[in-house]
């Protein structure tokens, strides 16, 4: 009996929040479905230019923030690739490093 | 004749267009396959390919469709009485336009999701893309140039609609800096922001903001017309999320709650039409019915827009390929809707025939202002709301729709200067600032050059635009019925609206070919010449396309 009587409120709370975290699913979907592309694209825009800073001075460019920057090195290697191929550059552009 | 018994005839009929003849070329012509893999799994990257629910979709790709277009159409056709604007809204989207935004999806999901441009280069031929670019280039000069002259209209009629269309604006700014900076949850986020809005618009009657009649040597509406083309300009510079997404999302659920306040308003008041089914009264220097019809309106019926944004970005997100009914003929069936809407409003929202008479004085006359005081009319009187708040929100709406249309039309011909730029290697075409530059004066010549100099006359495009508009949705059929050939099944479905529509095009070109020839109107003579050309070639790219592609499939047969 007692049971029963937890059990009702809990499974009327559960649909309530499944019906919430609906309505939050549609309208996050609607906010942002349509301008997902342009802003991801956008974002990579500035990524890329990040990673050009980091890896500069591997390719000649001075660059003043290099101490700080080579730390970075290892966190974006796994970007590496995807950065170099987008860049129009088939192998890794440095000689000393090596990508694929 | 009833509105509401109207409204019930042309619902029903889209919907039966929408549960029978959809569902018959969803099975016999299209085949949709549901274990087909579409390009948004094949491809997907969480960036332009990403599997969509289909009800979001369906959202995105009616906002995206759905802007001033199919109201100002239909509110301008009206002057030949509601019967031949309401039949081709209801037949345009049942047998027209369903099946063409359908199609361009179903095609463009077949082909890896390319855009209808890059199909037409692949399917019809490398002729037909050129032709293809200079259309859409055209439409949309002519659509920036069009809807900057509504709004300027609207801001000089409705002073009252100013403060809540450029608050809205501010409004949308914040509501991207709150979401983009995470300060605030969605759900908030858009209670407040049409709180917002509504507040707007009921202080707007209140502070209405009146442009003196001249100002500097011009009148008031050109004046509106240089600082809405400043303003577009600025906007389709900026980052989407800044105002673009914000904008669009408040004028989503704006379009939902309107018309909804309009067609509950409708059936409580249930009025009278007081325009007369065919008007054999019509205004001097009123073009004759068949062609002007069916270009006059072209969102609604039929629109080529469509199918930019069927290949462009919905093919690219649909989850299955059955999907692409709903979005794509549902979308249609939406549109068509917001079509119906504004002819009831224009029709039935005044109270003698002498009312309606006096607002439909001239050809171009009417449209969009008869559709807010018509509209205002039918709110006040069915929901007790005043008439200046009334006029107010529909005012907004409409002017928020044309403004939104202005600043994507904007980056779009943007784009395609940079893009010109690029394949003729001019470096400063593709700065961003200048290629906008090129963008605005062009659209600038046009609104000024179509109408003298105080920009007034800007509507006088307005049917070129449908021209214009429905060769693009001619080239997406050609497309769709070139496919149809080539996989041997019926074309007749698709290849009967492309010739309606390319001879009605043609024949609405010539009579206007007359017109500015009467009126001495050289700008407009030479852009009527030059669309003129345009829909020669495309009509003759398809009798030879078509000629080929049945060839071929003899010769296969064989």
């Amino acid at each position: 009996m007692r049971d029963d009587s937890d059990k009702a409120p809990s499974s009327k709370r559960d649909t309530l929040r499944a019906w919430l975290g609906q309505a939050r699913f549609f309208t996050e979907e609607v906010y942002s479905a349509r301008y997902r592309g342009a802003i991801a694209r956008a974002r990579r825009d500035e990524d890329d230019l990040f990673m050009l800073l980091v890896f500069s001075e591997m390719m000649g460019v001075p660059n003043p923030a290099s101490y700080y920057t080579l730390e970075l090195q290892p966190l974006l290697l796994e970007r590496f690739h995807d950065w170099h191929t987008r860049m129009g550059m088939e192998h890794s552009p440095l000689d000393h490093f090596r990508c694929c | 004749m009833s509105a509401v018994i109207l409204l019930l005839v042309g619902l029903g009929a889209m919907a039966l267009g929408y549960f029978l003849y959809s569902k018959f070329i969803a099975q016999k012509i299209y085949q949709l396959d549901p274990d087909f893999k579409t390009p948004a799994h094949e491809f997907e990257d969480g960036i332009d390919y990403v599997p969509t629910n289909r009800f979001v979709l369906w959202g995105h790709h009616f906002t995206s469709v759905a802007g001033a277009a199919p109201i100002v159409g239909p509110a301008i056709a009206v002057i030949w009485g509601w019967a031949p604007a309401f039949l081709w809204v209801v037949f345009g989207t049942i047998f027209f336009a369903g099946v063409h935004d359908f199609g361009a999806i179903w095609a463009s999901v077949r082909n890896k999701a390319k855009s209808v441009g890059a199909l037409t280069g692949d399917v019809v031929g490398k002729r037909a893309r050129s032709i293809f670019m200079i259309v859409i280039f055209l439409v949309l000069l002519m659509v920036n140039a069009v809807f900057a002259v509504v709004i300027a209209g609207l801001m000089m009629n409705f002073p009252s609609a100013v403060v809540p269309v450029w608050g809205a604006i501010f409004v949308a700014l914040i509501i991207g800096q709150l979401i983009y900076r995470r300060i605030m949850s969605l759900a908030v986020v858009s209670v407040v922001g049409v709180i917002a809005l509504y507040a707007l618009i009921g202080i707007g009657p209140m502070v209405p903001v009146q442009m003196p009649a001249e100002v500097a040597g011009m009148s008031g509406n050109a004046i509106w017309i240089i600082i809405l083309f400043g303003y577009a300009a600025i906007a389709s510079l900026l980052p989407v999320w800044m105002l673009l997404q914000p904008r669009d999302y408040i004028n989503g659920l704006q379009l939902f709650i309107g018309l909804l306040i309009l067609y509950g308003a409708l059936v409580l008041l249930n009025p009278t039409l007081v325009a007369p089914a065919f008007n054999d009264n019509v205004p001097a220097g009123t073009p004759s019915m068949i062609p002007l019809l069916f270009v006059t309106i072209a969102c609604g019926a039929i629109s080529g827009f469509h199918g930019l944004v069927s290949s462009g970005t919905t093919s690219k997100q649909l989850n299955k390929e059955t999907d692409a009914r709903f979005v794509g003929y549902f979308g249609a069936v939406g549109e068509g809707m917001l079509a119906l809407a504004a002819i009831l409003a224009a029709t039935a929202g005044f109270a003698t025939f002498g009312d309606w008479q006096a607002m439909y004085s001239a050809f171009g006359q009417g449209g969009v202002n008869a559709f807010v005081e018509g509209g205002a009319f039918i709110i006040h009187n069915g929901l007790g709301l005043p008439q200046a708040t009334a006029a107010t929100l529909l005012t907004v709406m409409a002017a928020l729709f044309a403004g939104t249309t202005m600043d994507t039309g904007l980056r779009l011909q943007r784009y395609i200067f940079q893009e010109w730029g690029d394949i003729y290697n001019q470096q400063w075409m593709k700065k961003p600032s200048l290629a906008t530059a090129l963008a605005v004066g062009t659209c600038l010549l046009l609104a000024f050059g179509a109408g003298g100099a105080n920009g007034s006359g800007g509507l006088i495009i307005w049917p070129l635009f449908g021209t214009t508009n429905q060769l693009l949705a001619g080239l997406t059929l050609l497309v769709i019925t070139v496919m149809l050939v080539r996989l041997r099944r019926p074309m007749w479905y698709t290849l009967a609206p492309l010739c309606f529509l390319l001879v009605m095009t043609i024949l609405a070109l010539l009579i206007q070919l007359r017109t500015f020839w009467n009126q001495g109107n050289m700008f407009l003579l030479v852009l009527d010449i030059v669309v003129l050309m345009a829909a020669i070639l495309v009509a003759m790219e398809c009798a030879a396309a078509l000629k080929r592609s049945r060839a071929e499939m003899a010769a296969q047969g064989d």
